[in-house]
């Protein structure tokens, strides 16, 4: 049964003879607990599209939907709820606050969340336990390098269990070794059973999806089958790793 | 992790702006208190040397004729035929609501008399009392006992009298214990006497011709009080001396307007600077707004953060700009007033609005920053960058 689903998704900027489509006539359907890339070339719409999927940009037509919630008939608030409740986000270039702590930034998305002091530290502790960040809970973002800084992000995006995930070019400043650490990381969690949608120009990344969304000039292509080769347990192994 | 100290790291890691900002508002609030202590604390100097200009309430008989001047002022009724007051009905005035208010009731009977062939105004006195109600009054010699008299500068040298003579008044000897120095009012041409020596020599026992009361203090309600004694002396005619009081009020009231009128700058000036630093602020925070919004943080959650800081910064402004203000509305007095010991109490009721009034500055100044903080829109401010 599909979880998310878009409907002839339509977004425009701009207006009068400059207006510009960024993305076209998008629909698909993801089922929970599925890994999906989307992929394109820069300026394809994978942005775009990714922000509408995070509730954040309103599409000009079309219908978007998570579990059974019309998205954007939701008021602002509500999308900020919605937010909060439903998704998690990790971003290329992590984004985490620079004068909280590794731990103080996990407990971000807690601090808006009706929960015991002691509970809240408890959560943020075992998200960043489970990327093996511990004893790093006191350090500063600039304290800490750049795969730790990925992983700090995820532990954010996952502390709250949100039923998705929605990365934009996770892996996009790190190297070769760290991408495919993130990339385990992200099919550990996927394995728990939270749907990931990924954003990536990276093939080996790519590779550690169950299946892409293609996107090429605000178009959605034939879904790309080529990388559903998943292994027994359910997912590729991942490719031999270089050096850092 | 609380919107609080997301608002407290904010400020501790951007030490200079939040420097900035809690040195506008120090400012702001250290003149406003400094102005306004400096301000009561004048009125009360003012108040104090005001008080020793005298009575400020006059109690005559009342009466439809007959006026005398008396120290420059036009009172009414006092006539040596007419009827007095009864000095026993004096007591009343210390039974008024405002009786704390009255620092001295001073009786006084008058009467016209022969001294070596001059006509001159006997007054009989309270010296007790005369001391609050005439505190101008500089004596060669002393204040007399039962049997002397004291005469005004101008009345000695008319009649040719010193300090040790003896003078006849209505056949009764009376030694001269004390002559005023010139005090260029009315006084200079009077002879004095006790009220009941001047009472026996003039046949008005337990009567007296006026009263003069000094009832001048900052929260004294004038007009209260007039009304308060005429209540107790329904047969006399009550007036307050309008001249001081009203000067007086005059000239504190335009000198708080002015204070008020420059704090209300002030302020203004330090609640422009918590907007413009604050408006700079978030401009420099887009990112960390961004991230807030795209997490599920609420317009509201941002503007919470926004007024947490401008609310911590301002209380603490509040609290160093009070004592700050205190400090130098003491150098102000010091440098100003001429006073070696001035007195500015420390007033809760001053230290706790100056708090409330520094938080209601920033709060106010914060709204339009914090109002911007909250419409970024999440996705463009993570674009953006």
């Amino acid at each position: 049964m599909s979880y998310i689903i878009a409907e002839n998704l339509f977004k425009e900027y701009g207006n009068g003879d400059s207006i510009v489509a960024a993305i076209s006539n998008i629909n698909f359907k993801i089922a929970s607990g599925e890994f999906v890339g989307v992929m394109g070339e820069s300026g394809a719409g994978k942005s775009t599209l990714l922000s509408i999927m995070g509730a954040m940009n309103s599409p000009t037509s079309g219908g978007y939907i998570v579990g059974d919630i019309d998205v954007y008939a939701l008021s602002q608030e509500q999308q900020a709820d919605f937010r909060r409740e439903f998704l998690g986000f990790v971003f290329q270039s992590y984004h985490l606050v620079s004068y909280l702590t590794v731990l103080e930034n996990v407990l971000l998305p807690l601090t808006t969340v009706k929960a015991g002091r002691k509970k809240k530290q408890a959560m943020a502790k075992e998200a960043l336990a489970s990327m093996g960040l511990d004893g790093k809970f006191h350090r500063l973002p600039n304290q800490i390098s750049g795969g730790e800084k990925e992983r700090v992000a995820i532990a954010r995006a996952i502390v709250n269990d949100p039923p998705v995930l929605l990365a934009d070019e996770p892996t996009g400043n790190l190297d070769t070794k760290t991408t495919h650490e993130v990339m385990e990381l992200f099919q550990r969690i996927n394995k728990e059973g939270m749907t990931i949608i990924m954003v990536t120009h990276s093939a080996e990344c790519a590779e550690y999806t169950q299946r892409i969304l293609r996107i090429c000039d605000g178009r959605l292509l034939e879904e790309d089958k080529s990388v559903k080769k998943v292994s027994a347990q359910g997912f590729k192994k991942p490719p031999e790793t270089k050096a850092a | 992790m609380t919107l609080k100290e997301i608002a407290f790291k904010n400020l501790m890691r951007r030490k200079g702006k939040a420097a900035f900002v809690l040195s506008g508002l120090i400012i702001g609030v250290a003149t406003v208190v400094t102005i306004i202590s400096f301000v009561d604390a004048m009125t009360n100097d003012i108040n104090h040397k005001l008080e020793k200009y005298g009575a400020n309430i006059l109690i005559v008989p009342r009466t439809d004729s007959l006026t005398l001047t008396y120290g420059g002022l036009s009172l009414g009724g006092v006539s040596f035929e007419m009827q007095e007051i009864r000095q026993s009905e004096l007591a009343g005035i210390h039974s008024i609501k405002n009786a704390r208010n009255i620092a001295a009731v001073g009786p006084m009977v008058l009467g016209g008399v022969k001294i070596n062939d001059n006509r001159v105004l006997l007054a009989g006195v309270d010296f007790k009392a005369a001391g609050i109600l005439k505190p101008w009054w500089k004596v060669r010699g002393g204040f007399p006992d039962e049997q002397g008299i004291l005469l005004g500068a101008e009345a000695a040298r008319i009649i040719g009298l010193g300090v040790g003579q003896t003078i006849t008044v209505n056949n009764r000897p009376l030694k001269i214990s004390g002559v005023l120095e010139p005090t260029g009012s009315q006084d200079d041409q009077l002879v004095f006497a006790r009220l009941e020596t001047v009472q026996t020599l003039l046949n008005k026992e337990g009567k007296v011709s006026m009263v003069e009361v000094a009832a001048l203090c900052t929260a004294c309600p004038i007009g209260d009080m007039v009304k308060q004694i005429s209540k107790v002396l329904p047969a006399a005619k009550v007036m307050a001396i309008q001249q001081v009081v009203k000067g007086r009020m005059e000239t504190l009231t335009q000198f708080r307007k002015f204070s008020y009128g420059i704090s209300a700058v002030v302020i203004l000036i330090g609640g422009l600077v918590v907007l413009v630093t604050l408006m700079g602020s978030v401009r420099e925070r887009t990112e960390e707004i961004g991230i807030f919004r795209a997490i599920g943080f609420r317009k509201g959650h941002v503007m919470r953060i926004v007024f947490l800081e401008a609310g911590i910064l301002s209380g603490l402004a509040g609290i160093l700009g009070y004592l700050l203000g205190i400090g130098g509305a003491h150098v102000g007095l010091r440098l100003f007033s001429g006073s070696s010991t001035p007195t500015i109490p420390i007033d809760i009721e001053m230290f706790f609005g100056a708090i409330l009034m520094a938080i209601v500055v920033g709060l106010v100044a914060s709204a339009y920053p914090a109002f911007m903080a909250a419409r970024l829109d999440p996705n463009d401010a993570l674009r953006s960058l």
